[in-house]
């Protein structure tokens, strides 16, 4: 049953190691880059929302600035993802 | 310890390549942008060919996308003077538009936007655009100065705050403005094949039949993120050319 496991025949190398550390450092790069930008989107989406139920005529404005703070905060996420990509597999 | 035993996760090379045919070089990816280009050629020659004063069908719906890019996307950002990128912005809304919906349509199923070379030549063309704008609005060495240098800074901030600003000009705007685009669309495709393998490896390539019935959730998923990218593709549509206007106000406007 356990037989995916019982891998014995594979030989451990430096190509191995390096593939699995950039595998670990791929996780944990992309979770770390999108900490921030988790938290920015928030703060953006969040005040855009107190705006608008404070001036709902004005709500088109801040749904259109909500959007473009969006769009800047979270390139930050999109460019870690990015280099998880790279990382995982091309190395 | 069956259960997942058929999932491999296929290398990123057999998401993204395509095999050429007809042409060294031409793939499903090109093909899927000229049926983009032709369709979205064909929408506007075929509203525009009758001017009725009231419109209806065709032509309603395409004087209600510049409508939209005129009044929510420059007003908004530029303002009166921005109204000659109208043509531009409008053209480069309804072909990211569609070059992204190509994601979702059965057979295609391969957004275009997906291959870094597609979004990296609109960014470039934006990014032409502006400099030109800034160029052409105030002169190559007022648009340089007044872009790089904020007005009202300490002496001692002046080298640090123009190198940043400057290479902000030069290469963040366009490298973020394609990386924006081109993550987002290759994140959805990925998205919609990992759960579309685990649909795959549960009914077809699981040994015990007990957990077959389990595929229904990763379906399920898959169809709910599929509806998910319908909004994606709409929104990185929107938000690529609500960019490009801004970049296109900062440029004209670069004294406030």
């Amino acid at each position: 049953m356990i037989n995916l496991l019982a891998a014995t025949d594979v030989t451990i190398g430096s190509k191995e190691v390096l593939k699995g550390l950039s595998a670990v450092g791929a996780g944990i790069g992309y979770g770390a880059a999108a900490i921030g930008p988790g938290i920015g989107i928030g703060i953006v989406v969040g005040n855009a929302i107190t705006a608008m139920a404070r001036q709902p005529e004005s709500a088109g404005v801040a749904r259109t600035t909500m959007f473009l703070g969006i769009a800047f905060t979270e390139a930050l996420a999109l460019i870690g993802f990015v280099v998880f990509i790279l990382l995982k597999f091309s190395s | 310890m069956h259960l997942f035993a058929g999932l491999t996760f296929p290398p990123i090379g057999e998401l993204v390549d395509w095999k050429h045919f007809l042409l060294p070089g031409f793939n499903k990816a090109s093909l899927t942008i000229i049926i983009a280009g032709v369709i979205v050629l064909a929408v506007f020659i075929s509203a525009g060919r009758k001017k009725a004063l009231v419109p209806v069908g065709l032509q309603n719906v395409v004087e209600a996308a510049i409508d939209f890019v005129a009044d929510g996307i420059i007003m908004e950002t530029v303002g009166p003077d921005g109204l000659g990128f109208l043509p531009y912005l409008t053209t480069l809304f309804t072909f990211l538009l569609v070059c992204n919906l190509f994601e979702i349509i059965p057979f295609f199923q391969f957004p275009p936007m997906a291959r870094m070379a597609l979004p990296l030549v609109l960014a470039v063309i934006t990014w032409v655009i502006y400099n030109a704008v800034g160029v052409k609005h105030h002169g190559p060495g007022k648009y340089i100065k007044g872009s790089t240098i904020p007005p009202g800074l300490p002496k001692a901030l002046l080298p640090l705050v123009a190198f940043i600003e400057g290479l902000q000009l030069v290469i963040v705007k366009p490298f973020s403005l394609a990386v924006r685009l081109f993550a987002n669309m290759l994140a959805g495709h990925l998205l919609l094949v990992t759960f579309a393998l685990l649909t795959d490896a549960l009914l077809f390539h699981n040994s015990l039949v007990f957990f077959k019935p389990l595929a229904v959730l990763p379906l399920a998923m898959d169809i709910g993120i599929t509806a998910f990218e319908v909004l994606v593709a709409v929104l990185q549509a929107f938000i690529f050319t609500i960019l490009t206007a801004v970049y296109i106000g900062q440029a004209m406007h670069i004294d406030h």
